[in-house]
């Protein structure tokens, strides 16, 4: 069972502002997931080796050659309060 | 109350310093680690970005080919084992320096594990071992709007992408490095190495190398102490001082009966003193996982065989070469091997001049010109051929020492070969029967100063040396004439 303490610790972690009854809500749904990581867990896998990606593939690189690039007023655009050609985020604590 | 004293007089002596280094280091690659952006210096901000190092959802990273190389060549210079599997992670954390909300890592299968590197410290030789190397994407630069360069004080924060996506190589060393004298040997031996073998310009000041260490006092049972992360010290020097000063900041708590705190501290060069960073924007729980956008890499043992096979030759084979080969002392073959044009304008010089001559005028008035010009040896109009002459012509007695300074200088600005310049300039030294007269001629004009020599006053000969070498605007061999003089005022 996963703590209502380390489901506040995971969302403050990834920044989520979650109400108390999202906590328990979220409790519950990361349980579920934790089950059926156990459940995996039964069987034998010790000549498995871990699976990051389901592509049997390694090695794909790119040259060293520049690519096109964005033009600073289209990178820029997205941003809300862009100041001096910078993107501005506000005040770090 | 006597033992307690002799307790303390007994910590007092074993206090040790426990050091470990950990290095970021920009590659010296055209465009970044996981995108084709260009990897700039001072460019105007945001002008080298693209939707992956702006981290646009969707947008996905293909890791830079020439960047695993230099990583693996990296790894070599440092004695390391390359991996034969190395793969990316994603490392969560939140920043406005990172627009993905993770930076793309190695975590528990890095790219090179296990090396060292033999630093020289005076006589010495301190082998520091390397932990790990591995190989990551650079964040973008924050522009923190306030009076203090850092974030405390600040009224905002205004982010320019291009460092974002630099390829970065972080190496990690042992805690065993003794002394902040050793850690900042440590720094400049592995910028040396790095920059021979062209894996990064390593320039501090531009942040292509930056260092952190990890400093603790070894507690006198031999364990380690608790230790303190010193961050981002941007020069050599800063190295030096500011693990100094937090060590002499332990070694007073340690001595007043308090403790340490393991705590980030930054150290303001300004002050001389260490302020603790405020840390709760690093959580340390990164929650690392293989990042599913990036495939691993699997580095056989022939692309590595053949990128060592491909290597330059390191600083310390170099030096030992030079100092085997053409007899040169450990320092001068050190201030050749410096600057690898240098060396490489060296090695073609002393191939057919003498060599401890070439290494003279080398390291000496040549290095001196490139400084004050700010060019480096391959911008120079000099060539190996001009330099080779210009030794032949002070060796064959048709030039001074000092006139061929001069022809130097000449040929530094024109190009012109130097005998061309000392035909043009007049500068060959002056035949002896010409020096003859000049000798004769300074004596009578200077009669006291010549009878004060003839009745022994041997000080006064460098006076008239020096009426020789004005007459002969210093084209004169000064042996010969002062032998001349000598043996003209000699009864």
């Amino acid at each position: 069972m996963i703590s209502e303490e380390q489901v506040r610790h995971v969302a403050s972690l990834a920044r989520l502002g979650l109400t108390e009854d999202e906590i328990k809500e979220m409790g519950g749904q990361l349980d579920a997931i934790l089950d059926s990581i156990e459940k995996i867990r039964e069987l034998d896998l010790a000549d498995t080796p871990p699976t990051a990606n389901p592509l049997n593939l390694s090695n794909v690189l790119r040259p060293d050659e520049p690519r096109p690039e964005l033009p600073r007023e289209e990178a820029l655009a997205p941003a809300p309060d862009p100041a001096d050609d910078l993107f501005a985020v506000p005040r770090i604590d | 109350m006597a033992e307690e004293n002799a307790l303390q007089t007994q910590e007092r002596r074993t206090y040790q310093a426990v050091i470990g280094l950990e290095f970021h280091v920009h590659l010296a690659t055209r465009t970044k680690m996981f995108c084709g952006c260009r990897v700039t210096y001072g460019e105007p901000p945001n002008t080298h970005t693209c939707p992956v190092c702006l981290g646009h959802p969707g947008a996905l990273p293909v890791a830079n080919e020439r960047a695993i190389e230099l990583g693996v060549m990296a790894g070599l210079a440092l004695n390391c084992d390359v991996s034969r599997r190395a793969v990316f992670a994603r490392k969560n954390y939140f920043y406005p320096d990172l627009p993905k909300g993770y930076q793309i890592s190695q975590f528990d299968e890095p790219i090179c594990l296990g090396g060292h590197l033999d630093v020289p410290l005076g006589d010495e030789t301190v082998r520091v071992g390397i932990t790990r190397l591995h190989l990551e994407e650079d964040a973008a630069k924050n522009v923190h709007v306030g009076t203090s360069g850092r974030m405390h004080g600040s009224v905002g924060s205004l982010v320019d992408f291009n460092r974002g996506g630099t390829p970065l190589m972080e190496i990690v060393t042992e805690p065993d490095i003794p002394s902040p004298e050793a850690a900042r040997a440590t720094a400049n031996h592995l910028k040396d190495i790095l920059r021979a073998i062209g894996v990064s310009e390593a320039d501090m000041e531009k942040g292509q190398l930056r260092c952190d260490a990890n400093v603790s006092i070894r507690n006198p049972d031999g364990s380690f102490g608790t230790k303190t992360e010193l961050k981002n010290m941007n020069s050599f020097r800063f190295v030096e001082k500011g693990i100094a000063r937090e060590l002499e900041r332990q070694q007073e708590i340690l001595e007043s009966g308090g403790r340490i705190e393991q705590t980030t501290l930054h150290y303001d060069p300004e002050t001389d003193e260490v302020h603790e960073l405020r840390s709760k924007e690093f959580a340390h729980d990164y929650r690392y996982f293989p990042e599913p956008d990036l495939l691993p890499l699997e580095l056989s043992g022939s692309y590595v065989r053949e990128i060592g096979d491909r290597m330059p030759e390191l600083p310390d084979a170099m030096r030992a070469r030079f100092v085997e080969h053409y007899g040169l002392s450990p320092y001068d073959a050190a201030v050749l091997i410096a600057d690898r044009g240098l060396a490489a304008f060296y090695e073609e010089v002393a191939a057919e001049a003498d060599p401890k001559q070439s290494s003279n005028w080398i390291s000496g008035d040549f290095r001196a010109l490139l400084n004050e010009s700010g060019t480096d040896v391959g911008g120079s109009r000099v060539t190996p051929g001009h330099m080779v002459e210009l030794i032949g012509l002070v060796g064959d007695g048709r030039v001074s020492r000092s006139a061929a300074r001069t022809v130097l200088d000449e040929v530094f600005k024109t190009g012109d070969r130097p005998a061309e310049v000392v035909e043009r300039e007049g500068l060959g030294s002056v035949e002896a029967d010409e020096l003859d007269g000049v000798v004769d001629g300074v004596i009578s004009s200077n009669p006291d100063e010549a009878e004060r020599v003839r009745n022994g006053d041997k000080k006064v000969v460098g006076f008239l040396m020096g009426q020789v070498m004005k007459a002969t605007r210093g084209n004169a061999d000064g042996g010969r004439a002062r032998e001349l003089l000598l043996q003209k005022l000699s009864s």
